[in-house]
């Protein structure tokens, strides 16, 4: 219990002083992470609601593989893109092994099926209601993807908000593309995870907190840009 | 002797000052981060030769990995078997020792295994092991893995059972098991000085030569793999060899305790 209060104490003396050290790994933190959205939002949404449109042979199948890769180990997916990125591996020569682009990557990779997962849970309801419209407009397959997108918008923000929670917070993969290189691949979570291995818990906690104070910023954040939950709204 | 290598030293921050920071990717193991040591000479190194080392801290096996896919330019480890191994399938140009600390066995402070009357490490082992007292092993292939494998094996010891648990992690992710569980564990001394989470734990046993450390420095082989920095990594080798890293090495001390012995020698 302790710890925590020592935590909380040493994470507002981080702040107040704009820790440099601390300025730069919340930055590439932030950097990496929010590319990753963006990507992965970008790949995800669309596909999403293509699933909805779309019937195929194989979509159950393909729906149920997205669901069951929203649950891939972040190690897993870490140690995929290492050897992929490595010198000897496919990809060596373009050098992105440890570094920013890299941590993007593997994020980029985590978090796209839990974007595809929940925007597609989403858009199915939409469309049901949309459906008959749609058709009877002779609207074409982009055409619907976009309305069905543009409309959704609110839902979907929520897929991407979801996918930004999971990256911000994983440690497993970056740690292994990125390296953890101080001024050059270190972000918040691996940060913590150096501090816990050095038994420093306090700092670690401290560290933690930041992270989760981000998370909540951003958050609030993309609400009040795009005026979602506000109190006069329903 | 003192002139030279003030004249050396001046030399090398002219040419330092004017040479701009080239970037050298080294993996090293997490006993060598743990210790800080790498903060009092990486600093040193980019004034004097205009090298931004950046480090890779990881276990020794996922060091020799990375260095053999040429991902790193350089390996810094402490395992000389593994070490010349990896050296023989042509991953390395050569080995050059640079410095020793040495390895300590940490336990809760009561010592319930009577550790602590043991002359030798196997004895203070076989005691343990006898007291089926909790011992918690880094089980991740790393140096100090390693080297307590090698021990368990010379005391003749079967190193299993619910008294030993391997917790595949890095030095000071163990160490906190063994705080946690209040257990012995074999650590280098200079993390277990470094450690701020010590609770009930202290030395147990420490001394015998037997727990000699050496780390040795390797070049990534660039006929093996060609975009590595081999002149940046030669020019690493001569300072990390030079009387200023000797200085810096020895001078380092934690609570009074100078951690690491220099003892590379010269070509």
């Amino acid at each position: 219990m302790e710890k925590i209060w020592e935590g909380l104490t040493q994470a507002a003396m981080l702040i107040v002083g704009f820790d440099p050290d601390l300025m730069e790994i919340t930055l590439l933190s932030l950097r990496v992470t929010i590319t990753a959205t963006l990507i992965a939002s970008a790949i995800g949404l669309p596909l999403g609601a293509w699933l909805v449109v779309n019937r195929f042979r194989f979509r159950r199948v393909v729906i149920a593989i997205i669901n069951a890769l929203m649950g891939l180990p972040p190690v897993v997916v870490g140690l995929f893109v290492y050897v992929l990125l490595s010198r000897s591996g496919p990809f060596g020569v373009l050098g992105l092994l440890f570094t920013p682009t890299a941590m993007i990557i593997a994020q980029v990779i985590i978090i796209t099926p839990i974007i595809v997962s929940i925007s597609h849970q989403a858009i199915r309801e939409l469309w049901a209601d949309y459906h008959d419209l749609l058709i009877s407009l002779n609207a074409t397959r982009r055409q619907r993807i976009a309305t069905l997108i543009m409309d959704g918008r609110r839902a979907l923000l929520t897929a991407s908000l979801a996918g930004f929670g999971r990256a911000i917070g994983e440690v497993g993969a970056i740690m292994i593309v990125g390296g953890n290189i101080d001024h050059a691949t270190r972000v918040l979570t691996t940060a913590i995870a150096l501090e816990t291995g050095k038994g420093e818990f306090g700092m670690a906690l401290a560290l933690g907190f930041i992270l989760i104070g981000l998370a909540i910023i951003v958050n609030l954040g993309v609400h009040m840009l795009s005026r979602t939950e506000r109190g006069s709204r329903w | 002797m003192k002139f030279k290598s003030l004249i050396l030293a001046a030399a090398l921050a002219v040419a330092g000052s004017f040479a701009s920071a080239e970037e050298f990717k080294m993996s090293v193991t997490t006993s060598f981060a743990n210790s800080g040591l790498a903060e009092v000479l990486l600093p040193e190194i980019e004034k004097d030769i205009g090298l931004t080392v950046q480090l890779l801290i990881v276990g020794t096996g996922q060091a020799l990995e990375l260095g053999a896919n040429g991902d790193v330019d350089a390996v810094l480890v402490h395992s000389k078997k593994a070490e010349e191994k990896w050296l023989g399938e042509g991953n390395g140009t050569h080995r050059r020792e640079i410095m020793y600390n040495d390895f300590i066995i940490i336990g809760p402070a009561a010592d319930p295994a009577g550790a602590k009357a043991a002359t030798t490490a196997t004895d203070a082992l076989k005691a343990i092991a006898a007291a089926q007292a909790k011992f918690v092993s880094r089980g991740d292939d790393s140096g100090t893995h390693k080297m307590e494998l090698a021990l368990w094996k010379k005391a003749e010891v079967a190193a299993e059972g619910e008294w030993y648990a391997a917790v595949g992690q890095g030095m000071g992710a163990a160490l906190n098991t063994a705080a946690g569980m209040n257990a012995y564990i074999l650590a280098d001394r200079a993390s277990w000085l470094n450690f701020a989470n010590k609770a009930d734990l202290a030395i147990a046993f420490e001394g015998d030569p037997a727990l000699f450390n050496q780390y040795a420095y390797l070049p990534v082989n660039p006929a093996k793999h060609a975009h590595v920095k081999a002149d940046a990594a030669a020019k690493l080798e001569e300072w990390l060899v030079s009387p200023r890293a000797k200085e810096l090495i020895e001078g380092y001390k934690i609570d009074g305790q100078q951690l690491f012995v220099f003892n590379a020698t010269a070509n």
